[in-house]
């Protein structure tokens, strides 16, 4: 039997290599035949999630609810202490001190990653700015929308606060945040469907033992993680209210 | 549990007055004019259970509400009711929870030390095989000129 794995689309680029390293350690530690398939969007992979065509993801938080309430997933692990939060930044030059004093008509550059367009928008909201009244600037990655931001094509940009960090000194040295959340508890995690249940307790050990060797700190090492934590069924379930509550 | 409020936890000058709460309850309440911004980026939330009775709360909220962690858990929400906030705003909120669907509004919180903040909230039911097994609230940072409209309005709904 095989079983199909995939990554949420908005991996950071660079760790891509990092998922298939971990994919194939992943094989031989728990001598299960699984292939890696990467969905160009978050669309391709709900249709593969609808399709039961996943056995194991990394998925973004957006997606937790459809996996745990419809699709009968499990939690297994996150990035130890680490979390998705969001930034909204703005052009260095741009004198507005507080998202407050931003205006409606406002570009504001984002990507389609689900969860961080969430937190970006909220927010925005306490400058009545919302859907209806920003003009949305779709952009592919995280490096574009920096570069809308610095040639005046947007006037805010909502970021992975992540990848935000990763942006060259000289890009970041061109831009100024304006919030940066601190919500703490939205995080990716990977989780286990169906088919694989029942090895659960197995490969959630062999997961988080992987920073005990060095073959396996390389292998977190290549997806940027420095070890697995576990995520327990009451903390998926916290996530998923949480949610829920913010996008129902 | 809900005790009056202490005049030794109160910062500034207070108003004292008792509030009829759900069930009965009777509580002292000792109020100031002195207003805490809501923090940017953050959100405050803590889950109930069909009571209303907290069981969970996080960081933002137990250091907006200047409340323990201890002092918190397995006290009824209301512990949070400031007196300017119309009854009918709750009414409306369990009204509205009680059929199943999400309530939004706009809440004035009172906090231990007497003080107040705004807060959009977000209510909504926790359903678990087909039953509601609590609430769980979010907040966030409200736009400053919503804040103002419930100024107005509120005190039209007593
Ligand atoms: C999940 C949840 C969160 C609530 N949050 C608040 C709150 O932040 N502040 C507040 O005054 N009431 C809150 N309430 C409503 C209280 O339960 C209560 O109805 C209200 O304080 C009025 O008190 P009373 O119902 O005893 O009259 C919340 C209720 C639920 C279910």
């Amino acid at each position: 039997m095989s079983y199909q794995f995939t990554v949420s689309p908005d991996f950071t680029p660079s760790h891509l290599s990092g998922w298939y390293i971990f994919n194939t350690w992943l094989q031989n530690q728990t001598d299960n035949a699984i292939h890696l398939e990467m969905y160009n969007d978050f669309h391709e992979q709900r249709d593969a999630i609808e399709a039961d065509n996943v056995d194991l993801i990394y998925a973004n938080p957006f997606d937790a609810a459809q996996l745990v309430r419809e699709k009968g997933f499990k939690p297994l692990v996150k990035s130890a202490g680490e979390s998705d939060e969001a930034i909204i930044a703005v052009n260095a030059d741009n004198h507005v001190e507080d998202v407050a004093h931003l205006e409606s008509g406002l570009r504001v550059a984002v990507t389609d990653d689900p969860d961080v367009r969430m937190m970006g928008m909220i927010m925005l909201e306490p400058g009545d700015l919302d859907e209806t009244n920003i003009e949305e600037i779709p952009s592919d990655t995280y490096v574009i929308v920096a570069k809308h931001l610095l040639k005046n094509e947007a006037d805010a940009g909502i970021f992975l606060a992540e990848s935000y960090d990763e942006l060259s000194k000289m890009i970041r040295s061109q831009l100024r945040i304006l919030v940066r959340s601190q919500i703490s508890v939205i995080h990716h995690s990977l989780m286990i469907g169906p088919k694989l249940l029942d090895q659960r307790e197995k490969i959630h050990d062999i997961l988080i033992n992987m920073n005990n060797d060095a073959k396996g700190r390389g292998v977190l090492e290549s997806l940027g993680f420095e070890q697995w934590q576990t995520v327990d069924d009451d903390e998926m379930e916290f996530m998923i209210d949480l949610m829920d509550t913010l996008t129902m | 549990m809900l005790h009056d409020m202490n005049p030794e936890d109160i910062v500034g000058d207070f108003q004292e007055v008792t509030l009829d709460l759900y069930g009965g309850f009777k509580r002292r309440i000792l109020y100031t004019e002195i207003e805490t911004s809501y923090p940017d980026g953050k959100l405050i939330v803590s889950t109930t259970d069909k009571e209303g009775v907290i069981t969970h709360v996080n960081q933002s909220f137990i250091e907006m509400s200047g409340f323990t962690e201890d002092e918190l858990i397995d006290t009824p929400h209301s512990i949070l009711r400031h007196p300017d906030m119309p009854p009918a705003a709750f009414k409306d909120l369990w009204d509205t929870v009680n059929t199943g669907v999400k309530w939004q509004g706009f809440v004035k919180n009172l906090r231990k030390d007497g003080g107040y903040y705004w807060v959009k909230a977000t209510v909504i039911p926790n359903v678990r095989d087909g039953e509601v097994v609590g609430y769980t609230s979010v907040r966030r940072k409200p736009s400053r000129t919503k804040v103002e409209e419930c100024i107005k309005l509120y005190p039209t709904l007593f």
